[in-house]
């Protein structure tokens, strides 16, 4: 896990902070994207969530942000903290310096402030790269299960984790240049379901969903996705191995 | 206005809407889901340790069967359940689990051959069946006789999720997301969808249903501490109490789970105590054992909850800066363990706490987690009241819970009750009760009327802050209507909701952001919440005994002569300022098992007159059964199977059982 730099309070005085927020009403036709800052003492376990939902009650009503678990595992609440994608629920102000920017994912549909649309993405993708098992054999609900191998479904999970938060495109190099680009969170899907031994499809399959410039092969390796991922998914090398599986499919 | 028609219009895109929409989907109906947001952010995703279903596939779950998981069920509620619903509900789980794994739930799997394991702070080895390699496994859980609970590492309400939400996106199921219903469309005697709000452009959508499900879940946000994710507010069931026909069951009943670590309230799973974690308090002592012998920290969370409370005002709680706590010791687990099972665990630790489970105590106190009360819903998940009007799920009391429900039953009952109310939808909905003639008038009426209150909110310039409110109503659902009630309490907990109520019509709205103002919809909110926290406390107030989680030091026993009931909260007149209250009676005569010690917690409830009847004719039964199988047994104590679906009626494959 990633270390953690704790900034300490040398005379014991609670920190002011100050939350410099990219504000934007799309619904607003006079509204214009500028930053506003909010002063707030901070508190000892502070997190980002406990900061804006403070500053929403007491200082400004219409702040538009989105959070749901608050546990870090909804991904509803992804936004760039310091110019960087990611969680907002679980940061720590005590991680961050007296000054701290917030802005919306870049890449999706913007709602309003710090809130943006992943779910239209994250369904178009879903149904872009048919993200679910298929399998034509009906189940027999009252009969035994079929047997999987205890590390086979150790290994789909390590997949399954994603939380579709959409720090993966908003760090993406390709997704700038490629609005279409699947990216890591579209990868990994496919990775997943393509290591499941209840889903029929083979490779031929996948590769006529992620086998161009707008699935695998648009990956420019930069893997910025990689290195903010929340989940820590081990995209990196599940995009090099998707890769190294399609283009052995593609030569066929 | 925009109106959009549906065959069946489902409310929340958690596990139970999601499941009932694909089960009427799949007859044929034309089915449109709402959520709040993106279905895979729903609360069912929190839901980390797994999902009760007899398979008895490992070793410590050898002999499982629904006989059992039933007796547990019904012991955890404190038989304040509906047995009946149990009894569909013990016997649909192995198919949703067997349905789930077919779907992509990489549930975790039996490794045959010994391994080590810790029970009650010992290291054990056991040995799985070699025959069972790769089918299901389970883990212990608390209130339970066997190991039962199929678990997904600890991110299993997450995998389901995902897998059934990806099965709706495969059947082109189309969610409507940031959507909220505000007004059920309905004339007192047939409901006819849903007016909805637009949370992105505040804009009103009128949906005309044949059917229409409410599956949004709990309302653990009216407490202040709470392990519900922020958009559990209750909403689908306040619209629901608010046609003035519909009850709500047992709302007093509220589910406070054991290990919230402290102070954030953020659960951490019951599998840490299933796997083998300990209770520790100020001096590092394992107290629980004191308390309760036989089940110990795996007792039922009703009362490993009260435990800790009294342990805590008996002066040995831990203390740091924020008030008192005990701690969860699962550092015997080892690193390995914690990695692979307990992984979200050792997550919210480390980013919520700083620190590693493996290695520290994890501060931790009981928080509000979940509501067995709710919309009053039949067998077949009907709501009373009004027909087209269905409810699934946490926003239900279909009533499998009553007054506490066990670990892994209520993720278990998302998907099972989805299966078997989706159906009933569909057979609804292909019956003349599922046609429908709906006036033009009735429609504009119903929007009319939601129209005025929200113009009533935005309009009114009063001196009230709605974020004040709620932080108010949740301070005294937490300090007057928690996990140690009493009746003193309870009536100024009532008195000072009803001040709140008063004072939450006189909010003056500080900004007026065009499109969805989120203090528009917290204000809105707020009203409603309020109503669902008036019904808890004060169902609360008026059962003078102690059931399951609801405990009254001034009634601390169990009274089944005058309690065998269930409450029924109505709002007929919204003027009034608290509900009407009706009471259902639970019928001993037909029950299969008849109230008695639970084997854990209190032995001193007020006996009702009908059990001693009850018992000796159950005894008669399968002295006259006896060798009859256990499903003909089964049978003639209380037949259930009739209403079940007939695809779902089948008997379970199990090992070491023939079918």
């Amino acid at each position: 896990m990633i270390p953690l730099l704790r900034h300490g309070k040398p005379d014991g005085q609670p920190r002011r902070l100050t939350l410099e927020i990219l504000r934007h009403n799309p619904a607003d036709p006079a509204s214009v994207p500028h930053l506003q800052a909010y002063e707030i003492e901070e508190a000892e376990g502070m997190t980002l969530f406990i900061a804006l939902n403070e500053i929403r009650a007491q200082q400004d009503p219409s702040l538009m942000f989105d959070f749901v678990c608050r546990a870090g595992i909804c991904g509803s609440c992804a936004m760039l903290v310091n110019g960087r994608p990611g969680l907002a629920c679980r940061t720590l102000t005590r991680d961050l310096g007296e000054r701290i920017t917030l802005a919306p994912l870049p890449v999706f549909e913007l709602i309003g402030d710090l809130s943006v649309n992943t779910g239209k993405w994250m369904r178009g993708t879903s149904e872009r790269l048919q993200t679910w098992i298929h399998n034509d054999t009906e189940t027999d609900l009252d009969a035994f299960e079929t047997r999987m191998e205890p590390a086979t479904a150790e290994a789909i999970y390590e997949l399954d984790r994603c939380i579709e938060c959409g720090c993966c495109i908003a760090g993406c190099g390709t997704v700038q240049m490629r609005e279409r680009f699947v990216g890591a969170v579209g990868l990994n899907k496919i990775a997943r379901f393509r290591l499941d031994p209840r889903d029929t499809r083979s490779d031929e399959d996948f590769y006529e969903l992620i086998g161009d410039d707008d699935g695998v092969f648009g990956c420019m390796s930069l893997v910025g996705c990689h290195d903010v991922c929340p989940k820590q998914l081990p995209l990196q090398t599940q995009i090099a191995f998707l890769r190294r599986k399609m283009a052995l499919q593609g030569m066929r | 206005m925009e109106t959009i028609h549906t065959d069946v219009l489902v409310i929340g895109g958690g596990l139970a809407g999601l499941r009932a929409a694909l089960a009427a989907r799949k007859r044929g109906n034309s089915v449109l889901i709402l959520s709040l947001v993106p279905p895979k952010r729903s609360h069912s995703a929190a839901a980390q340790g797994g999902m009760q279903a007899s398979l008895g596939n490992t070793a410590k779950g050898a002999g499982d069967n629904e006989d059992v998981h039933f007796e547990d069920t019904v012991r955890g509620s404190d038989w304040g359940n509906d047995q009946e619903v149990a009894r569909l509900f013990v016997h649909t789980a192995p198919k949703a689990v067997r349905e789930l794994a077919s779907w992509g739930v990489p549930w975790n799997r039996v490794q045959a051959g010994e391994r080590e394991a810790i029970i009650d702070n010992r290291r054990v080895t056991l040995s799985e069946p070699e025959a069972a390699h790769g089918l299901i496994t389970a883990r212990d859980f608390g209130g339970t006789k066997k190991w039962r609970t199929c678990y997904v590492s600890d991110g299993t309400g997450h995998a389901m999720l995902y897998a059934i939400s990806d099965q709706t996106i495969a059947e082109g199921i189309p969610v409507h997301e940031r959507m909220e219903a505000v007004s059920l469309i309905h004339d007192g005697l047939r409901c006819y969808g849903a007016i909805v709000r637009n949370l992105i452009d505040g804009k009103l959508v009128a949906y005309i249903a044949r059917a229409t499900c409410i599956a949004t879940g709990g309302f653990g946000r009216i407490y202040q501490s709470t392990t519900n994710a922020v958009i559990n507010e209750g909403i689908g069931a306040a619209i629901a109490l608010e046609t003035g026909v519909v009850p709500l069951g047992n709302m007093e009943a509220v589910q406070f789970h054991p290990t919230a670590i402290f102070p954030a309230g953020i659960l951490v799973t019951e599998g840490c105590r299933g796997d083998g974690g300990l209770l520790r308090d100020v001096d590092g002592h394992r107290f629980m054992p004191d308390y309760e012998p036989e089940k110990k920290e795996l007792a039922s969370r009703d009362v490993v909850s009260r435990r800790m409370e009294a342990h805590i005002r008996s002066g040995k709680g831990a203390r740091n800066r924020f008030g008192e706590h005990l701690w969860l010791d699962i550092t015997q687990l080892g690193a390995l363990h914690i990695d692979h099972k307990l992984r979200e665990v050792k997550e919210i630790c480390h980013y919520f706490l700083g620190i590693d489970p493996a290695r520290q105590w994890i501060p931790v106190r009981p928080a509000q987690h979940y509501s067995m009360g709710g919309i009053r819903t039949n067998a077949h998940g009907a709501a009373y009241g009004l027909s087209g009007l269905f409810a699934c799920g946490e926003a239900a009391c279909w009533d499998l819970h009553g007054f506490n429900r066990l670990g892994g039953n209520s993720v278990a009952e998302t998907v099972v009750s989805g299966m078997i109310v989706g159906d009933a939808i569909a057979d609804f909905c292909s019956s003349s009760g599922g046609d429908m003639h709906l006036s033009t008038a009735l429609l504009r009426e119903c929007a009319d009327k939601v129209r005025a209150e929200f113009s009533a909110i935005t309009d009114n310039h009063g001196p009230e802050n709605p974020a004040a409110l709620l932080g108010a109503m949740q301070a005294i659902m937490t300090d007057k209507v928690g996990i140690v009630r009493h009746g003193e309490q309870l009536a100024e907990a009532v008195r000072e909701l009803t001040e709140l109520e008063a004072r939450s019509r006189q909010i003056g709205l500080r900004n007026h952001r065009p499109g969805a103002n989120p203090e528009l919809t917290l204000a809105w909110r707020l009203q409603k919440m309020l109503k669902l926290a008036i019904c808890v406390a004060h169902g609360a107030r008026q059962r003078t005994e102690s059931r399951g989680a609801h405990f009254r030091t001034d009634f601390p026993r169990r009274n089944d002569a005058e309690w065998l009931k269930r409450t029924l909260a109505y709002w007929t007149d919204p003027a009034q300022l608290v509900p009407s209250l009706h009471y259902e009676a639970l019928d001993v005569r037909h029950m299969e098992l008849p109230p008695g010690w639970r084997g854990y917690g209190a032995r001193d409830a007020i006996e009702h007159p009908e059990t001693a009847h009850r018992m000796a004719q159950i005894e008669t039964i399968r002295a006259q059964l006896a060798t009859a199988d256990r499903h003909a047994v089964q049978d003639a104590l209380m037949p259930f199977r009739h209403l079940l679906p007939r695809h779902l009626c089948g008997d379970n494959a199990r090992p070491g059982e023939s079918t």
